[in-house]
């Protein structure tokens, strides 16, 4: 099976929020592998300890998108395509899938997996638009993937639905999915891991050699901290003195106690 | 030119955030000075077509043929862009949800553009806010495209009126759009939905709630909040990272792929509140929260918070809860 996983690298959590222009200020930032990718590459890795072949992942972004692609590689992957983009942020979504859809055409994978959504943009569609693009079936909010019995290329895939409830789908490979959290375990990269990292292939690909065509038709104009919906009432002082004004508060005011 | 709005099916009734959505259709409609068309969709829509006739006295387009049951992405993208080709709406809207999600971006890419998905507010121009950063951010987008735009709305962000029946005479008529649909072109085989595990814990019907989020760090921390809702004699629930680790099971899983509650309190330890979480318990009475970061988006819908390491707070809470209760 040749499987290619398609990841992001974000901001880490609680990363913090201070606006510049359209976008947070980059220089406060450290950055990870997006948590659902690390997901998507676990299935990934996983199907190929099953039924052997090929794990690539593929990623758009800055430079400093080589740090999570060499992540990858440590954990497992077998190599990489960096398309190189400096101006991720004046792409829509579907700019970017046909970036990815451009470096994923001509490999031919059996499955292209990438997470559900992204931990910065949230915008939860760019492995359903590369499906797309690419001519492919697809599933959303996978857990489990199984390849069918009677040699035929087919997989039947867990997805969540909303509210505790789930089902199978059937569909025949070359296919796409978005994976969702929590279907596996992840694992780490190991010293090992990483030291063979180093020698791995990692092609860049410049995001205007792709010729991947087409203007934006969705534009990010104005970024700004949420307004509060609640005024939240901040209980001050040491864990202890916070602690025992909760009391008085769930006491006589939410009378809990 | 109208904003179509397509209503979703649930338990063979139209679900509440579909009329959620259709509040932000009216709103949007009233301002671009555009009727409201609603869509119903699937193989045997003359029930949903009566409910959405019975609360819109606008025009009700039923898309219908066998292949739209069970739902797959194929057969939906494939009908509404038919239906989408031959009305030219300038808007589409959808309630943001799972079924959305796995069609709406490739319905927007068959036509050469994007969906603007789990949108919380429609400002002038019309700008469209969606939720960044985990909800940490609010980001305002515009369409810019020449074809329709397509916009999903985030559940709990618009308010459903409750909706005057139409009177008989001013409705507009229910037609039928039948799409041509062919079965070799649904390429996914769905099976009957079933539930997960079987459910044990009812956190809808607990009063009392104490949560608990990647904040614990470790599973052998878990014993800490327990002992805390121990006290409260609450029921202990978790945010979705703790169950994905195997450190809770799923049913104590609170927010949109678990258990939504609304308890008089909800105690979110270590939670940062993203809003996949938010969903599922921002109803509740009181929301208290205690979490180092001040930026967090729990503290947006809390009603008490504490800004502080839990490793201190917690224990000295369990302590004067206990003291309290003697």
């Amino acid at each position: 099976m040749k499987i290619i996983v398609a990841i992001k690298q974000v901001p880490e959590r609680d990363a913090p929020m201070r606006i510049a222009g359209k976008w947070i200020e980059e220089a406060d930032l450290q950055f990870a592998m997006n948590e659902p990718d690390a997901y998507a590459l676990e299935e990934a890795l996983q199907l190929r300890e099953k039924h052997g072949g090929e794990v690539a992942v593929v990623s758009v972004g800055p430079e400093r998108a080589g740090a999570t692609i060499r992540e990858a590689l440590a954990k497992g992957a077998d190599r990489a395509i960096h398309i190189v983009c400096e101006d991720l942020a004046a792409r829509d979504a579907l700019g970017v899938a046909r970036l990815l859809a451009a470096a994923i055409r001509p490999e031919n994978p059996d499955l292209v997996l990438t997470g559900l959504q992204s931990e910065d943009l949230g915008l939860g569609q760019t492995g359903v638009i590369v499906a797309e693009l690419l001519g492919l079936p697809h599933s959303t909010l996978i857990l489990q993937v199984e390849k069918t019995g009677g040699g035929e290329n087919r997989i039947r895939v867990k997805r969540e639905l909303e509210a505790g409830w789930f089902q199978f789908i059937e569909m025949p490979t070359p296919a796409a999915l978005t994976i969702q959290s929590g279907g596996n375990k992840l694992r780490y990269a190991t010293l090992m891991g990483i030291k063979r990292a180093k020698t791995k292939e990692v092609r860049t690909l410049a995001a205007a050699e792709l010729d991947a065509g087409g203007e934006p038709v969705v534009r990010l104009e104005q970024i700004s901290l949420p307004k509060k919906q609640k005024s939240t009432q901040i209980l001050p002082g040491t864990g202890k003195e916070a602690a025992a004004a909760l009391v008085e508060k769930l006491k006589f005011e939410v009378r809990v106690l | 030119m109208s904003v179509l709005l397509v209503l979703e099916e649930r338990d063979g009734r139209i679900g509440r955030i579909s009329w959620e959505a259709y509040a932000a259709a009216q709103a949007l409609g009233a301002s671009a000075n555009l009727p409201v068309t609603t869509v119903v969709i699937g193989a045997n829509t003359q029930a949903l077509a009566a409910e959405a006739r019975a609360k819109h006295p606008g025009k009700v387009v039923r898309v219908e043929h066998a292949l739209l049951a069970p739902y797959t992405a194929d057969g939906y993208t494939i009908a509404l862009e038919q239906l989408i080709r031959a009305e030219s709406p300038e808007y589409v809207l959808f309630p943001h949800t799972y079924q959305v999600r796995d069609f709406a971006p490739a319905l927007a890419t068959r036509l050469g553009e994007v969906l603007i998905g789990d949108v919380v507010a429609i400002g002038d121009g019309p700008t469209f806010t969606r939720q960044l950063m985990q909800g940490r951010l609010n980001g305002a987008y515009r369409h810019i495209g020449s074809g329709p735009c397509l916009v999903s709305v985030q559940a709990g962000a618009f308010r459903a009126e409750p909706l005057a029946a139409a009177p008989d005479g001013d409705a507009a008529p229910v037609s039928v759009f039948t799409p041509q649909l062919e079965a070799s072109q649904i390429r996914t085989r769905p099976g009957d939905p079933f539930r997960g595990a079987a459910q044990t814990v009812d956190l809808a019907s607990a009063q009392l709630i104490v949560s608990v989020g990647r904040g614990i760090k470790e599973a052998e921390n878990l014993p800490m909040v327990q002992e805390l809702a121990n006290a409260l004699g609450a029921e202990l629930a978790a945010s979705r990272p703790i169950c994905d680790n195997g450190w809770l099971p799923m049913e104590r899983q609170v927010g949109s792929s678990g258990q939504s509650v609304a308890p008089r309190l909800y105690l979110a330890v270590g939670i940062s509140g993203a809003i996949q979480h938010l969903v599922g318990m921002k109803g509740s009475q009181c929301i208290v929260a205690i979490n180092k970061d001040p930026d967090a988006p729990i503290f947006e819908v809390a009603d008490y918070g504490i800004v502080g390491d839990l490793f201190e707070v917690v224990p000295a809470l369990t302590e004067a809860i206990k003291a309290a209760r003697q």
